[in-house]
């Protein structure tokens, strides 16, 4: 039992944290480091530390330095709400992350709660369903994305059938639960609805089932290496339809594990450093240069949350947390004036992002841009 | 017809990759009584040892995979024996099983520390692409990793029947005390099983890496699956650890194509509560004599 | 004959008031850790009852955990229920699945228990997932209310740490004078040698089935608190890992010993926030400690700290056996 008060004296000193030093500003980045999101999470991570490294370089925000801190969520739902919580104890001035929806599901209300504004990368729809002033995202919402890919189905591949593979999280099960009535709206049936698990290897039997439905094509809504599994196993199995995805199948990452099995793929993606926008030519070169990869899209999320972050903290001239929420509604910001934001970006008054989105093929090895989609709402 | 025939390649591609996993472990079970929770992160390092050692030594690939067998076959073979079956044995099973679990965290979180939390590519062995038969378009690499997993598993069988040290092996397996008597060194062979378990562990790996991609956490699954393949095919038998890896790894592919899909998991566990309920002893095993 | 007060009890009585004291400069994290801590020690008590005490390997506890934790999600925000009867229900219905699932443990025995109960445990979690009507699947299940009791609002996280404590302590009581009843002594007469047990006429049926049933129950009164303690639940914290980490827990701490789940518990969930800081290692780190401890002591760390003790008693011992010996050599003499 001595151990037990040993142990609580320790904690005691661990868990009352001292406050931030004045000359800096703290940042805390909750993030999957570890998990079925440590493809994603690494990308975001190593673009927020890019960008703090770039504007610290600059000399801050409104002169004081970034102190940005990683803690990795696991990306498991409770671990994440304990990391926030400590985040906001420790006074960060903004919580970044996470990716994931289900995590930031799970952590979102204590940064409500504490009225300190978190920008992530989940692209869930019900997360901005939910009435909470604090939330920002940093890519698209699935419901904005869909119907994009529906009328792609059907104007362009003029599929009558269309098989789904999903992975069954928050993730694969909300872009599945908005794509499905949009592909009805069109006339088009759904040939074959596949779950499957997170974190699975084996994709032989999804790919037989695949097959075996005879669809026109066929909807692949993984994450990233589920994504590149299922296209090796694909290819194993002889699918010779077209593989459509949304921003994770066409990822850097996906592309690379699944080698020859990627060529040909095509879908819609909400940012890609492949882009015809010179500012994320610029953001890649960056990137390759410090950490030897190519970024994928989670890596422009971070990057460019710190900089909405900065740009907006520096139109308010304070710290003020609510002050930040407030500008944040409705905020627009332009490559012109910021190009670390790479991209125009708007952010409406539920914290969803609206942005041209792009339309995309894999060929030998690469993403290719084969079309712009307009703003929603320019 | 063609579905369900690529099905039965598939699954019997897969379940080629249980038997090896789940034939490791029953050997390791006769001869020590040790069951390895740790088995499917077994099949999880050596493909990761060897994208270490090519990444980090420059070693071409093939020297990399022979560098990551040795040093395998050292430490989750003859160390695996010697600093944590050895020194816990004595205190009864319960607490070894409980070692392996996290002995099982150790190696996940030193695969995830020490080389990548994500996945990676494995290079191939085998050929890629498909051919057809009967009309179905069957996957060249299933059929190859079928046929080079029994053939590895045959070499075993001929090993324990047709030599002299096999044979001593395996009467070590059945029958330790008898065996002491008889003038066998017991701890010698006690040691060859887990070399041979770490050795088929190493095999399986660099077979399946390439379909899986390596990855820290591959070995949940295939974990679970040898538990069950030794289970339902009878835990003393080498036959039926065969036996049960090809029902499992069919089952899994079947029960993918054909079973509600959120409840999938759940068929290959449900087999395994059926078999413990109504024929603990497995499909082909014999009735346990020894109490545990 | 005065009987010795039981140092368990009294590591109660010195922790309890302690516990409600120390925390009161955390910050709101903090409390959640030392909160986190205390609702899976009574989980891992619970299990310390089937393991430790009666000898049978379970690996479902953290399904009994997600049973609690969504019967009490489920009434007290959709229906309205209060939480003490919210928690008396989640409590019950563990006891109940713990009673169905114990008769596989009447035919079965060991490994096979083992993973009869882990086939439970992914069908546990396989419900939580897919049943989205009820549980809310893959979305979890947001805003669970903190329980008001008596007119004591526990929305902050203090009141919250406190009211845990006191549910925690009055548990362990519970617990503690379980194990001194008659029924406690027949769970480890059950566990020392069943056979045994049997020929003295302990009801070998019931008491296996009470074993499992009564740390069940346990499992589903921490999920009652986790529940509020999150405000959020999926599936992911009662998947078959967690159960795994929970068996884990009890054997680290000391299966068999009454403050082994505390001791694990603090191991197994305070330790990784406390490592935190040091970046994805962390988990690396509690695997090797529990490894190398596991090799060293397998009764785990009060196992360790209760053959320091006897080493010094048996020394002590031996002392005043050395001192005493003149005076016996004498009076042979005699």
């Amino acid at each position: 039992m001595k151990i037990t008060f040993a142990a609580a004296l320790f904690a005691t000193v661990a868990f009352v944290v001292p406050a931030a030093a004045e000359d800096s500003v703290k940042l805390i980045d909750v993030i999957e480091l570890s998990g079925a999101g440590a493809t994603a999470g690494t990308n975001w991570k190593n673009g927020v530390d890019l960008a703090v490294a770039e504007i610290n370089a600059k000399g801050g925000i409104l002169g004081k330095k970034i102190d940005i801190a990683h803690y990795d969520t696991q990306t498991n739902p409770g671990n994440t709400r304990a990391a926030v919580q400590r985040a906001i104890d420790e006074g960060t001035y903004v919580v970044l992350g996470p990716v994931f929806s289900g995590p930031i599901g799970a952590s979102m209300q204590i940064a409500q709660k504490a009225g300190v504004p978190q920008f992530v990368g989940g692209e869930a729809a019900s997360l901005t369903k939910q009435g909470n002033p604090y939330l920002f995202r940093s890519s698209l919402n699935q419901a904005d994305a869909m119907p994009k890919l529906a009328n792609w189905f059907r104007d362009d591949l003029k599929a009558k059938s269309v098989a789904i593979v999903w992975v069954n999280n928050d993730f694969g099960k909300g872009g599945r639960d908005a794509m499905i009535p949009e592909l009805q709206k069109r006339g088009i049936a759904v040939a074959a609805d596949i779950a499957t698990e997170s974190g699975q290897a084996d994709f032989a039997a999804d790919a037989i089932k695949v097959k075996g439905s005879n669809a026109d094509a066929v909807f692949v809504y993984l994450n990233e290496e589920e994504s590149a599994r299922f296209l090796r196993a694909a290819k194993q199995q002889g699918i010779d339809k077209p593989l459509v995805g949304e921003t994770t199948l066409l990822g850097a990452k996906v592309i690379e594990l699944a080698g020859d099995a990627a060529n040909g793929v095509k879908g819609h993606v909400g940012l890609s450093v492949d882009a015809p926008i010179p500012g994320f030519k610029t953001f890649s070169d960056a990137f390759q240069a410090k950490y030897n990869y190519k970024s994928d899209h989670n890596g422009i999320k971070g990057y460019t949350s710190v900089w909405a972050i900065k740009t907006a903290t520096e139109k308010n001239g304070s710290f003020d947390r609510e002050a930040l929420m407030k500008t944040m509604h409705g905020f627009r910001i332009s490559p012109k004036d910021v190009p670390g934001i790479l991209i125009e970006t708007k952010w409406n008054d539920v914290g969803d992002v609206d942005r041209e989105s792009f339309l995309a093929e894999v060929k030998d090895g690469r993403q290719v841009i084969t079309k712009v989609l307009p703003m929603i709402n320019p | 017809m063609d579905q369900f025939l690529q099905l039965l390649v598939a699954g019997l591609a897969t379940g080629a990759i249980y038997a090896l996993a789940a034939i490791g472990f029953t050997l390791v079970w006769q001869t020590s009584q040790t069951i390895n929770f740790a088995q499917g992160e077994f099949v999880m390092l050596p493909a990761i040892l060897a994208l270490a050692a090519r990444d980090l030594l420059h070693l071409p690939f093939w020297a990399a995979a022979m560098l990551a067998t040795a040093v395998f076959l050292l430490l989750f073979g003859v160390g695996f024996k010697r600093f944590l079956v050895d020194p816990m044995l004595k205190h009864g099973v319960l607490p070894l099983a409980i070692a392996t679990m996290a002995l099982s965290i150790l190696m996940k979180e030193g695969a995830k520390d020490g080389y990548s939390a994500q996945a990676a590519q494995f290079p191939s062995m085998v050929p890629e692409g498909t051919f057809s038969l009967l009309g179905a378009a069957v996957s060249l690499r299933d059929v190859a990793v079928f046929v080079v997993a029994i053939a590895a598993i045959v070499a075993l069988q001929l090993f324990v029947t047709r030599t002299r040290l096999g044979r001593t092996m395996q009467a070590t397996a059945q029958n330790p005390t008898v065996a002491r008597i008889l003038g066998v060194r017991v701890e010698r062979m006690i040691l060859l099983t887990f070399l041979i378990n770490a050795g088929l562990a190493v095999f399986a790996s660099y077979l399946i890496s390439p379909i899986y991609l390596a990855k820290f956490s591959n070995g949940e699954v295939i974990g679970l699956s040898a538990f069950i393949a030794a289970i339902v095919g009878g835990f003393n038998q080498v036959r039926g650890a065969l036996a049960g890896g090809f029902i499992v790894g069919l089952v899994d592919n079947l029960a993918a194509a054909y079973v509600s899909s959120g409840y999938r998991t759940a068929v290959p566990l449900g087999l395994l509560v059926v078999f413990i309920l109504f024929k603990p002893e497995g499909l082909l095993g014999r009735r346990e004599e020894r109490t545990v | 004959m005065i009987r010795r007060l039981d140092p368990n009890l009294v590591v109660i009585a010195i922790a309890a008031p302690l516990l409600w004291f120390i925390p009161v400069g955390f910050k709101a994290y903090g409390l959640y850790v030392v909160s986190l801590w205390l609702v899976m020690a009574i989980a891992a008590m619970g299990l310390n009852l089937t393991l430790g005490y009666a000898g049978l390997k379970s690996l479902a506890q953290a399904a009994f955990v997600g049973i609690g934790a969504y019967t009490t999600a489920i009434l007290t925000k959709n229906h309205g229920v209060a939480w003490p009867v919210a928690f008396l229900v989640s409590g019950a219905l563990s006891f109940g699945v713990g009673v169905v699932l114990g008769f596989p443990a009447l035919r079965v025995k060991f490994h096979h228990l083992a993973f009869v109960t882990l086939a439970f445990a992914m069908f546990v979690f396989l419900v939580a997932r897919n049943e989205e009507w009820l549980t809310g699947g893959v979305y979890g299940f947001s805003n669970i209310p903190r329980p008001v009791i008596f007119g004591l609002d526990l929305s902050r996280a203090l009141p919250f740490y406190r009211f845990v404590l006191v549910v925690t302590v009055g548990l362990s009581l519970a617990m503690w004078w379980l194990l001194r009843s008659p029924w406690g002594r027949a769970f480890q007469a059950l566990r020392e040698n069943w056979m045994r047990a049997a020929s003295l006429g302990v009801d070998i049926r019931t008491y296996t089935l009470l074993a499992f049933a009564i740390g069940s129950a346990w499992g589903g009164f921490a999920g009652a608190l986790y529940a509020p303690l999150v405000e959020f639940i999926d599936p992911a914290p009662f998947a078959i890992s967690a159960s795994f980490v929970m068996l884990l827990t009890v054997v680290v701490g000391g299966s068999g010993f009454f403050l082994g789940p505390f001791v694990g518990a603090f191991l197994s969930f305070v330790l990784p926030e406390l490592l935190r800081a040091t970046g994805g290692w962390y988990l690396l780190v509690y695997a090797s400690v529990v490894l190398i401890l596991l090799v060293f002591s397998p009764t785990g760390i009060l196992g360790l700290v209760e053959r320091a003790r006897e080493h010094v008693a048996q020394r002590r011992a031996a002392e005043m056996r050395a001192a005493a010996r003149p005076m016996l050599e004498g009076s042979e003499a005699r």
